[in-house]
């Protein structure tokens, strides 16, 4: 007994240095974005800041709030709609396959995985055409686009649990493809839609490549925002720290209080779910 | 196009169905179709046409702010496989997806192990090392860059031990062998980029792991305690077999983050000195956007997608067949 | 059914937003319509921003009933605010003027892509061809005619010393390579950094090469190099890389991770003693860090350049296809003027581009620099896209990015004259 007394204090320790490790980031950034400017000294790095000071977040705020709602009016609509659409294809997919329906997901699938680097420059073009270049509407349908791969994928498989019984016995019962969805499907995927909608928003909340490609200046999310604050002269660390802070706000808030869903979308997210 | 009935319920209830409810039915799967016809077209056209289109573009001498479609053969790859920059690219991808995996595999699993093993507060410590998979890379390369400028950060305690490093300024590349124009070998820098990425990404390797060790009956524990196994024996024969093909899931998944990595990279250190943190992704965005040359950059996407490519193709086909 | 409203409380939700984003993305498009007069840079420095709104000030007294738009750029030093105007221009949405380099940027750039129109009938109207120095209109120019007017004028060949390092060490502000050498062989001995360098973004070593080039190769060759008809495996060219690369072993050894705003803070507060840069440090030193000009920090020309002016004008032009050209040109008329000149530049650090601005509106350091101007040679800064293509400028950054860890004086020549191919286009 004893042994196992001393392994299990060794494990909890163990877990506890790394714990530091994890939260080590989390804690210079709070402290820093404390701090005003001048206590930003290279000695003092670590050191809890002498007294509370908030006008990095007030600095932070004043350049990023543009950037932080173009990012809100971006995310809400782009993972709804992305949400919705892959609802549909998963229930086609899971409940209506056709001959073919599964070459076609995995076709889909694909979409996933490809470096968008590699779609860029079409796109770019594209969206120059159609006038949607530089716009948050075009940002909205870039990732609606390539939301479906990965929406149709973690809707697939959270319909495959409904049994196919309740299915058919609908059909039996002369309910047609609209209605099964309306009134089976539907009500049954609500957990679905909130983990597929957590994934969507957390995704399109941090994007990059696309919001810096497609955006500028006074169209740009907030991570592009975020990125151009170390870009002009002197770094001030302390208002970056809030910046970074006040851009991971909602995604850390919807993890915090969502967290379970997150990582239940985090495991579908890895195809065999 | 016929609709796909259950066995089981073929016998039974198909005779029941009458003639008016199958066509109603071929018209639902007709439907079906059609809802889904849209999405088909997306993907067909954004992904694939577009694929196609910058493959097309990498083949042209588009190499300048006017579009100039004439084509130009394989020049443009020509010309990277023979640029210092695109060799020290392959370098550090290769050896920051080498590293990052290994980082994410060995300290997922040894997480995982740890936390299933009926912890007090496990689901504290597991908020703690999921909640960086909810930031973005862009976050975490600030915060990075800070912790590990060699001015600051954790040098700042390695120093007094007389450990401090370079991190991502160092120009290093172990052991530093002559091959093309570049040296090839670990370049140090990117060790400081794989320990950022490696703090974001553990939580997802740690869940997978610790989702697969809770789905092993606690009777084949037990049943195995009682043939007088010790824990050790447990773990090494019986659970690392059945976790070994979330194993594969992880490499795959982690392997195509790494390949196709940009926002890290270009918000914690850039191309870095002499290319030593510079991957495809960064040189792909500067040489195209800020240096205009398209055909250049969309070779290098081509590149790109061809390594993702030949990890995921095959993984999604025996998935597929898996499935069915 | 309760689940029901909810779901379609959200899409309806969903539906006020994406409109919401919609009018608000709008906005371009409004900005067209009535008019209002965009003005595109990267001016979103301290002093450079207040440079601006000062020149967009006085325009606005002369000219109340035409608005104003700043739609400066922040980031990189420009390079966001070029690949926003790249993809503008390629779209066919150019703003009503632009800020760009005088020489190859604008000549070889917009110009050769037939994106300008040329302003000679601006010049004769405001008499202007004999108020900016001839080398300066021939930048601005190509095939005879004028595609842009020069607000300011900032001088690349500076090397910028500590003065109290200086004065303790008994040593003198080098003007040769020679003396340099001395200098900072000295100044290591004591163990003081003596050159300091924040290449986190290559064009600052870019600057360092150039400079030296300009002051091995002289003003004739240093033009040759770029028109073609010097080649770059030259003898001189090859003696230049060697001095730089003799130089760069007098750096700080964490160049890559600074910026050159940290290089010059570096001699700002002592911790090194000499950084060559453009002479907006002047304005970082005043600005940003409150020191005094000639007390805290002195200047000489880089090595080997006196009475040369390796010249970074930033110039505005009028595109093809705006809707309110005559406003555009009101707007350039104001900036070109003695008065607009002299609103802007003691702001943002710089000198008049015009040579009969009011030289009492400036600091000691412009006051110098303005009378060193009349009577230099200017020299066309590679680092900043006047002398060269972006295409080649970028590609010299890469080559430089790697000489400054590789020291190969070969391979720096060797990719310096692969992509001088791109020069003869």
């Amino acid at each position: 007994m004893a042994v196992r007394s001393v392994y299990r204090s060794l494990l909890y320790a163990l877990l506890i240095i790394l714990s530091l490790f994890y939260l080590m980031p989390v804690y210079v950034m709070l402290i820093t974005s404390l701090k005003p400017l001048d206590q930003i000294t290279l000695s003092q790095m670590w050191e809890l800041p002498h007294s509370l000071d908030f006008s990095s977040y007030q600095q932070a705020f004043e350049r990023l709030s543009p950037n932080f709602m173009n990012s809100i009016y971006l995310v809400v609509p782009a993972t709804l709609l992305s949400a919705l659409l892959g609802s549909l294809n998963g229930y086609v997919l899971s409940k209506w396959k056709f001959k073919g329906a599964d070459w076609i997901f995995t076709a889909i699938l694909f979409g996933m995985f490809i470096p968008y680097q590699s779609i860029l420059i079409p796109l770019i073009q594209f969206l120059r055409e159609v006038g949607l270049y530089n716009t948050i509407p075009g940002l909205i349908f870039v990732h609606v686009v390539y939301g479906i791969p990965i929406t149709t994928l973690m809707f697939r498989n959270f319909y495959a649990s409904i049994p196919e019984e309740m299915i058919e016995s609908a059909k039996i019962d002369g309910a047609g493809i609209f209605k099964i969805y309306q009134h089976i499907i539907v009500p049954l995927s609500i957990t679905g839609f909130v983990v597929v909608g957590i994934w969507q928003f957390t995704n399109i909340w941090n994007e990059f490549l696309f919001a810096v490609t497609i955006t500028t200046s006074s169209q740009q999310p907030i991570m592009v925002a975020l990125q151009n604050l170390s870009g002009s002269q002197i770094v001030q660390w302390n208002v970056q720290m809030a910046g970074a802070l006040l851009a991971a706000l909602p995604t850390l808030l919807v993890y915090i209080f969502l967290g379970k869903f997150f990582v239940k979308g985090l495991l579908a997210g890895s195809v065999k779910g | 196009m016929e609709p796909k009935i259950l066995p089981s319920l073929q016998s039974g209830s198909s005779l029941a169905v009458s003639a008016k409810k199958r066509k109603r039915r071929n018209a639902d799967q007709l439907m079906s179709i059609v809802f889904i016809l849209p999405s088909i077209l997306a993907i067909g056209v954004f992904v694939y046409g577009f694929i196609a289109w910058s493959g097309y573009v990498s083949l042209t001498n588009w190499n300048s702010l006017v579009p100039d479609l004439s084509f130009a053969g394989f020049k443009n790859y020509l010309f990277l496989f023979k640029d210092f920059r695109f060799q020290a690219d392959l370098r550090n991808t290769l050896f920051f997806t080498v590293f990052f995996i290994i980082a994410v595999l060995v300290m997922g699993l040894m997480l995982a192990v740890f936390l299933d093993q009926k912890i007090r507060g496990e689901g504290l410590f597991r908020n703690i090392f999921f909640f960086p998979m909810a930031l973005s890379f862009v976050v975490t390369g600030v915060i990075w860059q800070w912790l590990l400028n060699p001015a600051t950060g954790v040098n700042l305690y390695l120093k007094k031990l007389g450990l401090d490093s370079l991190w991502y300024t160092s120009v290093k590349i172990i052991p530093g062998v002559e091959w093309g124009k570049i040296q090839f070998g670990v370049p140090v820098a990117v060790i400081a980029v794989v320990i950022a990425a490696a703090w974001q990404m553990t939580g997802f390797s740690v869940a997978m792991y610790l989702a697969g060790l809770r789905a092993i009956p606690e009777e084949i524990r037990e049943a195995a305690r009682m043939d007088g196994a010790s824990e050790l024996q447990i773990y090494r024969k019986i659970i690392f077999p059945i976790v070994a093909p979330i194993t594969v899931s992880v490499i795959i998944i982690m392997a195509h983050i790494s390949l196709k990595i940009f926002d890290l990279i270009y918000a914690m250190t850039g191309p870095g000195a002499n290319f030593v943190t510079d991957v495809p992704g960064v040189y792909m965005f500067e040489t195209t956007f800020r240096g205009n040359y398209y055909a250049n950059g969309a070779a290098i996407s081509i590149i790109m997608l061809v390594t993702v490519a030949v990890f995921i193709v095959p993984y999604l086909i025996s998935s597929r067949k898996g499935e069915s | 059914m309760k689940k029901k409203v909810w779901i379609y409380a959200v899409l309806a939700l969903s539906l006020i937003l994406s409109a919401c984003s919609q009018s608000s993305s709008g906005q371009p498009d409004e900005k067209k319509n009535s008019g209002k007069l965009e003005i595109f840079s990267w001016w979103t420095g301290a002093g450079e921003e207040d440079g601006l709104k000062a020149l967009i000030k006085l325009f606005e007294e002369k000219n109340p009933d035409i608005p104003i738009e700043n739609a400066a750029v922040a980031g990189g030093a420009g390079t966001n605010a070029k690949a926003v105007l790249a993809s503008r221009m390629q779209g066919n949405d150019p703003p009503a003027t632009f800020q760009v380099h005088g020489g190859s940027e604008l000549n070889d750039g917009w110009v050769a892509a037939g994106k300008m129109e040329p302003l000679n009938d601006l010049y004769d109207k405001e008499g202007w061809n004999d108020k900016f120095p001839k080398q300066l209109i021939d930048m601005v120019s190509k095939d005879g005619k004028i595609y842009s007017v020069p607000v300011d004028i900032h001088r690349g060949n500076v090397l910028w010393y500590n003065k109290k390092i200086f004065a303790d060490n008994n040593l003198q502000a080098p003007k040769t390579f020679d003396e340099f050498f001395k200098v900072a062989d000295q100044l290591k001995k004591k163990g003081i950094t003596p050159l300091a360098l924040g290449d986190k973004e290559p064009w600052t070593a870019t600057m360092i090469y150039e400079n030296i080039l300009l002051g091995t190769l002289g003003n004739e060759d240093y033009q040759k190099l770029w028109k073609g008809e010097m080649k770059f495996d030259d003898p001189k060219v090859k003696k230049a890389a060697e001095t730089f690369k003799k130089m760069l072993s007098y750096i700080n050894s964490d160049h890559s991770s600074r910026n050159w705003q940290d290089a010059s803070q570096m001699v700002a507060k002592g911790d090194a003693a000499m950084n060559i840069m453009g002479d907006w440090a002047k304005g970082y030193f005043v600005n940003d860090l409150k020191l005094k000009v000639n007390e805290d920090f002195g200047w000489v020309p880089t090595p080997g350049t006196d009475n040369q002016f390796m010249i970074i004008t930033d110039t505005f032009g009028l595109p093809k296809g705006v809707r309110n050209a005559k406003d555009v040109k009101q707007f350039l008329s104001v900036l070109g003027s003695v008065d607009g000149q002299d609103a802007f530049n003691p702001l943002k650090g710089s000198i008049p581009a015009r040579t009969d601005a009011d030289v009492s509106k400036y600091d000691e350091y412009g006051k110098q620099t303005i009378k060193e101007f009349k009577a230099a040679k200017l020299a066309a800064s590679l680092a900043h896209g006047s002398a060269a293509p972006e295409g080649f400028v970028t590609k010299a950054n890469q080559a430089v990015n790697i000489f400054v860890t590789q020291k190969n004086v070969n391979q720096l020549i060797d990719s310096f004259k692969q992509a001088s191919s791109e020069l003869k286009k």
